[in-house]
C-alpha cells in the first residue's frame, strides 16, 4: 500500500484578537504546495469563551467569535474552491450561529453552499450535568451565578465530520490540538488506541495553537534574539506524514523565524509535566522529544510518545465574581518616584476600608510584584523621573469598588504635586473553577448544515 | 587546578517562556549551546529559583529536566496571585516572569563565553550581578 501523502496544517490565529490578515499568505502556500491540506484558526481561550456566553445572553445570534468575517472574508472562497479544509473553534458559545454565517458569507461571495459541520456537545451547563457538576465541584458554586460550564473535546467528532464530507468544521470548546488531531486522524485513518502517532498529531498541534508564536512571535529580544520581519509574520504551517511526526514551517517570503529555539520554546509552553501533556485525545509524552533543522525555516519535531487517554474530560466552569477597579495617575521630573510614592499611601488610606490596594510603580517595580506589595516595599525609593502609578482592588459590590475610581480621580486636586494622566476603569469579573467529568457522560455530535 | 570561572545572567546563556494555567506557572529555560545546558542543571536548582522567586511565595517549584531539548521546564505552584482571574496585577498571567528567572546569576568558565550570547562575551565581567 502507497504511504498517504503528507497533511498540511496552517494556523492562522492563535487566540481571539489575532492579526485579521494572517490566513492569506498560509492558504496560498497551502495551494501552492498542493496536496491534502487544512486551515484551522484557535480563538478559544477560558475568558474569551465566558464572554461569548455572555454575549449570547443579550443577543441568542451573537456568542461565536466577533472578528469571524475579518479572518474569513478574504480566504473563504480560496479555500472551498481549493479544496482546503477549514476547522476551528471560532464558533465559541454558539457554533451553530458561527456556521450560519459561514454559509452567508460564502451565498453573498457567489459561492455554493459549503457543507459546514456543527460540533455538538461541549456545553454542560444544563440540567443534564447540573448533578454530576455539583458532585465535583462541592459548595464552591453555591450562590455563583454561572456564566457557562463547558468540556474540552476531542478530536474524534473532527475527524468523523470530516470523513462525512464537511468541508468546514465549526466547533465551541474544542481543546486546541484537537483541531490538529481531528483532520490527521481523518486523513490518515489511524487505529483507536495508536498512542503514539495520536501524541505526535497533538504536539503538532500544540506547536501550531498560538500561531507566531512557533515561528517568531513573542519570541524577539533585541540583541538576543533578532527576529525579521515581524510586521509580517508568517504564520505556521505543519507538515504531518503517516506517523505523525511533522516539520514545522511557514509561508515563503513571509517575516519571522522557524528555527529549533522557537520550536522548542512553543514546544514547552504551558506544559507542566512533559512526560504527561493531558488532552482529551491521548497522553502525550515530549520527555524524548528532539528538534532537527531540517531547511532554512523548517524543523522537525520527533520523538513524541504517546500513552493512553484518560477516562475523563476536563470541565471550564466560568461564574461573575465581582468588580475589578483599576486608576493610574503619572508624574514626571524632580522627586517624580517619591510624589507617586506618596500618593499610593494617600489612596491606601483613603481605601482601607474598602479592601486590599495593590500599587504598582510604572518605570520602577510593577509587574514582577506580587498582590501583596513585598517586591514594591523591598524596592527603595530610587530618583526615577517618568512613573506612572497604578493601583487596582477587587470587591464584590460594584459601589465599593467605584471608590477606588474615584479617590484616584480626586488626586487631580488632592494629591500631590504635578499628577496628570488619570486613567480609570471598572469592570465586571468572570472566575473560573476546573473539574473532571467522565468521558462517556459528554458525548459529542456533529450536525451538518449543507 | 581551579578554572577561572565568571559570573554572567542566565539569559546570556539560556532563554525561556512563561505559560500560566490558573495558579501555576511554567517557564522553560532553554541552553543556547548544548554545551551550556550541564551548567544550567546544576547551577539554576530548585532552590535557586525559590530564592528568585520568594516574594511570590511558591509552595513548590519543580523542574523537569529535558536532555535531548537542552531544556528545563520549571513549574511554579502558588505564584500567580490566584491567577489571570483573580491577580490584580496588569500582568495577571505572569507572562513577564521568564524574564525575572533568566535573571539569576550563572558561573561560566572561561573556555565556554564564545557560547553566550548578548553584548560583551569576551569581557563578562563587566555584568557581574
Amino acid at each position: 500500500m502507497a504511504t498517504p501523502p503528507v497533511l498540511r496544517i496552517g494556523c492562522a490565529a492563535g487566540f481571539s484578537g489575532d492579526r485579521t490578515d494572517a490566513a492569506g499568505p498560509v492558504v496560498d502556500a497551502l495551494l501552492a504546495a498542493g496536496g491534502p491540506a487544512v486551515l484551522i484558526f484557535e480563538t478559544l481561550a477560558e475568558r474569551t469563551l465566558a464572554l461569548a456566553h455572555l454575549a449570547r445572553r443579550h443577543d441568542p445570534a451573537a456568542g461565536f467569535e466577533p472578528l469571524l468575517d475579518a479572518m474569513l472574508q478574504p480566504v473563504l472562497a480560496r479555500c472551498l474552491r481549493g479544496g482546503v479544509k477549514i476547522v476551528s473553534n471560532f464558533g465559541a458559545a454558539n457554533p451553530r450561529g458561527a456556521a450560519l454565517r459561514i454559509r452567508e458569507m460564502a451565498l453573498q461571495q457567489g459561492l455554493p453552499a459549503p457543507r459546514i459541520a456543527v460540533i455538538a456537545g461541549d456545553d454542560v451547563s444544563g440540567p443534564a450535568h447540573r448533578v454530576a457538576l455539583q458532585r465535583a465541584l462541592g459548595t464552591a458554586l453555591d450562590g455563583r451565578d454561572v456564566v457557562s460550564a463547558n468540556a474540552y473535546l476531542g478530536a474524534e467528532p473532527i475527524a468523523a465530520a470530516l470523513k462525512a464530507g464537511a468541508q468546514i468544521v465549526v466547533g465551541g470548546r474544542i481543546a486546541d490540538p484537537s483541531l490538529t488531531v481531528g483532520p490527521a486522524l481523518a486523513h490518515f485513518g489511524w487505529a483507536h488506541g495508536d498512542w503514539d502517532r495520536l501524541a505526535r498529531a497533538t504536539m503538532a498541534g500544540h506547536l501550531l495553537e498560538c500561531g507566531t508564536q512557533v515561528s517568531g512571535g513573542y519570541y524577539a529580544d533585541p540583541g538576543i534574539k533578532d527576529v525579521a520581519g515581524m510586521a509580517n509574520l508568517g504564520y505556521p504551517i505543519a507538515e504531518i506524514d503517516e506517523q505523525g511526526d511533522c516539520i514545522i514551517t511557514k509561508p515563503a517570503g513571509s517575516g519571522g523565524c522557524v528555527d529549533e529555539h522557537t520550536v522548542k520554546e512553543q514546544l514547552l509552553y504551558e506544559v507542566h509535566d512533559p512526560a504527561a501533556y493531558l488532552t482529551p485525545d491521548v497522553v502525550a509524552d515530549i520527555g524524548a522529544a528532539h528538534v532537527h533543522t531540517v531547511g532554512t525555516d523548517r524543523v522537525r519535531l520527533a520523538g513524541v510518545r504517546g500513552h493512553a487517554r484518560t477516562g475523563t474530560l476536563k470541565i471550564n466552569v466560568c461564574f461573575e465574581s465581582g468588580w475589578l477597579a483599576e486608576g493610574e495617575i503619572s508624574y514626571a521630573g524632580a522627586r517624580a518616584e517619591a510624589r507617586a510614592r506618596l500618593a499610593a499611601d494617600v489612596l491606601r488610606e483613603r481605601l482601607q476600608t474598602v479592601g486590599a490596594l495593590r500599587a504598582d510603580l510604572i518605570g520602577v517595580a510593577s509587574i514582577f510584584g506580587d498582590d501583596d506589595g513585598r517586591w514594591l516595599a523591598a524596592t527603595p525609593c530610587g530618583d526615577a523621573r517618568d512613573v506612572r502609578l497604578r493601583v487596582a482592588l477587587r470587591h464584590a459590590e460594584r459601589t465599593s469598588a467605584e471608590r477606588l475610581v474615584r479617590e484616584v480621580t480626586a488626586l487631580y486636586c488632592c494629591g500631590p504635586a504635578g499628577g496628570g494622566g488619570v486613567r480609570t476603569a471598572l469592570r465586571p469579573t468572570l472566575g473560573t473553577l476546573s473539574c473532571l467529568l467522565p468521558r462517556d457522560s459528554v458525548p459529542a455530535s456533529f450536525e451538518m448544515i449543507d | 587546578m581551579a578554572i577561572a570561572m565568571h559570573t554572567v545572567a542566565l539569559w546570556r546563556a539560556a532563554h525561556g517562556r512563561t505559560g500560566d494555567k490558573g495558579d501555576r506557572s511554567n517557564i522553560s529555560v532553554i541552553a543556547w549551546a548544548p554545551e551550556l545546558y550541564p551548567l544550567v542543571v546544576e547551577q539554576i536548582t530548585e532552590a535557586a529559583i525559590a530564592r528568585q522567586f520568594a516574594h511570590r511565595r511558591p509552595a513548590q517549584v519543580t523542574r523537569h529536566l529535558l536532555p535531548n531539548l537542552h531544556a528545563m521546564n520549571v513549574v511554579l505552584d502558588g505564584v500567580l496571585d490566584g491567577g489571570v482571574n483573580d491577580a490584580l496585577n496588569l500582568d495577571s498571567h505572569g507572562k513577564a516572569l521568564s524574564f525575572l528567572l533568566l535573571e539569576l546569576p550563572l558561573e561560566v568558565p572561561a573556555a565556554l563565553l564564545p557560547l553566550l550570547r548578548g553584548p560583551d562575551s569576551q569581557n563578562p565581567s563587566g555584568d557581574k550581578p
